[in-house]
């Protein structure tokens, strides 16, 4: 039975009173994945918001092991957890290597790439607010095109993100997905089905930021969900190849009904620069990656 | 009088409720649930509960009526913006006066 | 091998080894559980022997093929926080690029151990040997010892386990490039039996139970901070305090655990460094690693010709013995340090760590300080015994120390 809700476990792993912003996307997303993996994990975090939710020593704000680890080596954190579990013969948990964008897409990616080409058996989960958010919203790879960041902070980023998702989908890892904060029931049972698939797998989550990004922090679930319906976030898994939409992006492609980027674009204070080069330019790689989606999508 | 009643040799750390401190500070304004709007209570049967999905900081309870922890709600407001009766309102913190009575 | 003590070991078996196989020897005998080592020249024999007795089944261990060197030791740190032994090796380079990782483990309090097989570094290239690469590391809280032949190298990282899991601390065994990684000699191989009543299981500290969950090393405060059970818990300040402690009381151990080496295999430990007739020197040769056999022979040549000379081979470079060191040079009045590295703009390290223990003892004594074997410039006795005359003629000046070193090289 699919879980919504109604049925979904009361049981939190996170406590009230954690250290993230009002409305923050990371924190939802978190107490998600911990509640799909019924809190059977361990957990290895680098520098990122996500170690500022943790907590600030002697006190946490989660009730699962974690490992805190240099901001480079999330994948091989979790390699070390993981072949020492087998080591000792211990069994039942799910080592779960959990990054921000910049921990992924920049720094992060030669571990994370050399893991997944390894096959070693762990859960990576990247959750995406698209710049080094924790401090203080500097551009990273995942910042998009025209976005204002500490760093781009007059021009704006000059070139698009990169689609890291297909990166990971490159290493012919068992099981890669998109999924997002808005849309927590898809990330739980993409989390669940993950737990259950032997070998790298890769989840990748939109977290949108409100100070970051510049919107109000009670909108955190609107501007997330613009994202799916402007296509800037697409909802899929691939499961040893095969290519699925799932929730609101399977519903949008079943019905035409993508809307234009710009919708998306314009609710955020960090494109207020944005050229209208550039929302063309995004618009058509939004097109692009969309289309490529509904050719090779099996359930539509 | 130092920390050697502390044993830890690293830093180890235990869960705890309010790590950041009482969050329920933080906010200017508060979530007001109107009771004759909220699904579950006008059904009286566990249903929707979007309010106790969409809380980042898990401070909804899946109850009849749906409790809200005052002590650490931020007040960000995504629980009346999911709510699909408009059940919820935020309300400003300067216009809750608690030694009023009605 | 005629055995004096019942308790001493009874299988020896004398096999002709270069250091690094050595080495390779020690980890299995260690029975290390989980090994994850980044090739680099010229430690790669340590890995790919690793490799051979893991794929052998020789050696119940998790290899993970990494895929930098800073991946490496976050591999080793998280899987001892699980609890399994672990063991990464390296040289130059790859333990620069794991810099950020040794102050973890440390900060971590893990007792990992690491194998450094002393090469120079870059720039400009240079794949031979000198220490300058483990002296770069000495401020990161790792126990080092230093090795001076192969025998050596398979007794410290046996060895090296048993004091790091003890004061979790991790420890650096050092060995010189080429001069002993790659150069043949004759070691004793322990019998695995007997490592095994030597070595107990490791304990670790950390938990990792999803029942009892602990999250560990989280961002510290500068000051101190009360936990929910009204405890008053370390700040990053009191953490750190805590380490050095560690350090400073590890000389205990490591002096124990080395008579415990002995009492069973038959080779002393028991001591900071090796003594060469310093009981009648009033010249002193100060080296480490390879260099200390060289200087023997040097003090041989310069004994012949009359000189009271000894040699004070340090072994366990961190900590530092000063107590020992001042002791041990309390008759000297010409103490000569070669460094097979340098501290730039200042001098050679244990020239620095030998005056910092002789500050305020009674030693009095002339300190020379020269630069040797840089890049893997060979070094001849005869090369020490000049540098030593050369100091012995400079006493005369009445200078107790020069502003800087000397080089031995062709500038």
């Amino acid at each position: 039975m699919k879980t919504n809700a109604v049925n979904m476990t009361e049981k939190e792993y996170l406590l009230p009173g954690n250290r993230t912003c009002p409305g923050c996307a990371l924190s939802l997303a978190y107490r998600h994945i911990l509640k799909a993996l019924e809190g059977q994990v361990i957990v290895t975090v680098p520098a990122s918001c996500l170690t500022v939710l943790h907590g600030m020593y002697p006190v946490t704000s989660v009730t699962v092991p974690c490992v805190n680890t240099p901001f480079a080596s999330t994948a091989a954190s979790a390699t070390g957890l993981v072949a020492g579990l087998k080591a000792l013969g211990k069994e039942g948990v799910t080592v779960l290597a959990i990054a921000g964008d910049g921990g992924t897409h920049d720094i992060g990616i030669q571990a994370l790439s050399a893991a997944a080409e390894r096959q070693n058996d762990f859960l990576y989960i990247c959750y995406d607010n698209e710049g080094y958010m924790n401090t203080g919203n500097q551009r990273s790879g995942s910042t998009p095109l025209g976005a204002i960041s500490g760093t781009t902070p007059i021009l704006g980023k000059q070139q698009n993100q990169k689609d890291i998702t297909a990166i990971m989908e490159a290493h012919g890892i068992p099981y890669v997905a998109t999924a997002n904060a808005s849309y927590p029931l898809d990330l739980y049972e993409k989390v669940r089905k993950a737990r259950m698939i032997r070998g790298a797998r890769f989840i990748h989550v939109f977290t949108p930021c409100s100070p970051g990004w510049s919107f109000p922090f009670s909108d955190t679930i609107k501007i997330g969900k613009l994202a799916v319906e402007t296509g800037w976030v697409i909802l899929y898994e691939v499961e040893d190849g095969i290519f699925r939409l799932t929730s609101a992006s399977a519903s949008i492609a079943k019905r035409d009904n993508l809307r234009p980027l710009r919708e998306y674009l314009m609710e955020q204070g960090r494109f207020k620069n944005i050229t209208e080069e550039q929302i063309n330019e995004l618009q058509g790689w939004v097109n692009t990656r969309w289309k490529r989606c509904l050719d090779r999508a099996v359930n539509l | 009088m130092g920390t050697r009643n502390c044993q830890h040799i690293c830093g180890e750390s235990s869960p705890a409720v309010g790590e950041a401190g009482k969050t329920g500070e933080w906010r200017d304004s508060f979530p007001v649930i109107d009771q004759e709007e909220c699904l579950p209570v006008r059904q009286n049967k566990p249903t929707c509960f979007l309010c106790w999905l969409y809380c980042p900081d898990a401070v909804i309870s899946k109850t009849i009526p749906i409790q809200i922890n005052m002590e650490y709600c931020k007040g960000c407001g995504i629980c009346a913006q999911v709510c699909p009766a408009h059940a919820i309102t935020m309300v400003n913190e300067e216009e809750f006066c608690p030694n009023e009575t009605d | 091998m005629i055995l004096v003590n019942k308790k001493m070991a009874r299988k020896v078996s004398t096999w002709i080894l270069d250091g690094n196989h050595a080495a390779a020897q020690g980890v299995k005998l260690s029975r290390v559980q989980v090994i994850a080592a980044y090739p680099i020249t010229p430690q790669s024999p340590v890995t790919e022997t690793l490799s051979e007795f893991v794929e052998r089944g020789e050696l119940d261990a998790q290899y993970i093929a990494v895929e930098s060197e800073h991946s490496a030791l976050a591999v080793c740190t998280s899987a001892s926080m699980v609890g399994a032994r672990t063991f990464t090796a390296t040289s130059s380079h790859g333990l620069a690029y794991m810099h950020e990782m040794l102050h973890w483990a440390a900060g971590a309090r893990l007792p990992v151990v690491l194998a450094c097989v002393n090469r120079a570094i870059g720039a400009p290239w240079n794949v031979l040997n000198d220490q300058q690469d483990s002296i770069s590391q000495r401020d990161t809280g790792w126990i080092q010892i230093y090795a001076r032949n192969n025998q050596e190298i398979i007794d410290s990282i046996i060895q090296a386990y048993k004091i790091a899991e003890s004061v979790y601390v991790p420890v650096m065994v050092c060995y010189d490039g080429y001069v002993l990684s790659h150069t043949e000699m004759p070691v004793d191989v322990p019998a695995q039996e007997d490592v095994d009543r030597f070595l107990p299981p490791y304990k670790p500290h950390t938990i990792l139970d999803p029942a009892n969950p602990k999250n560990y090393n989280l961002v510290t405060l500068a000051n101190p901070r009360v936990n929910a059970e009204g405890v008053l818990c370390h700040g990053y300040m009191e953490l750190r305090y805590l380490l050095q402690e560690a350090l400073q009381n590890s000389r205990e151990t490591i002096i124990r655990v080395g008579r415990e080496f002995g009492e069973l295999f038959g080779r002393s430990y028991a001591s900071m460094f090796w003594e060469d007739r310093l009981d009648d020197a009033d010249i002193v040769i100060v080296a480490m690693g390879s260099l200390a056999m060289e200087a023997i022979v040097a003090a041989d040549m310069l004994r012949e010709a009359g000189y009271k000379v000894g040699v004070l081979g340090l072994r366990v470079f961190r900590p530092f013995p000063k107590a020992d060191v001042a002791k041990a040079l309390k008759k000297s009045r010409l103490v000569v340090i070669f460094d097979k590295n340098i501290s730039y703009g200042l001098e050679g390290a244990t020239c620095s760590e030998i005056k910092s223990a002789l500050y305020g003892s009674s030693v009095r004594a002339v300190i020379r300080n020269f630069i040797v074997g840089l890049g893997g410039r060979d070094v001849k006795a005869r090369e020490l015994v000049d540098a030593v005359n050369k100091s012995l003629l400079s006493v005369k000046e009445g200078d107790l120390n020069k502003e800087y070193p000397e080089w031995i090289c062709d500038i």
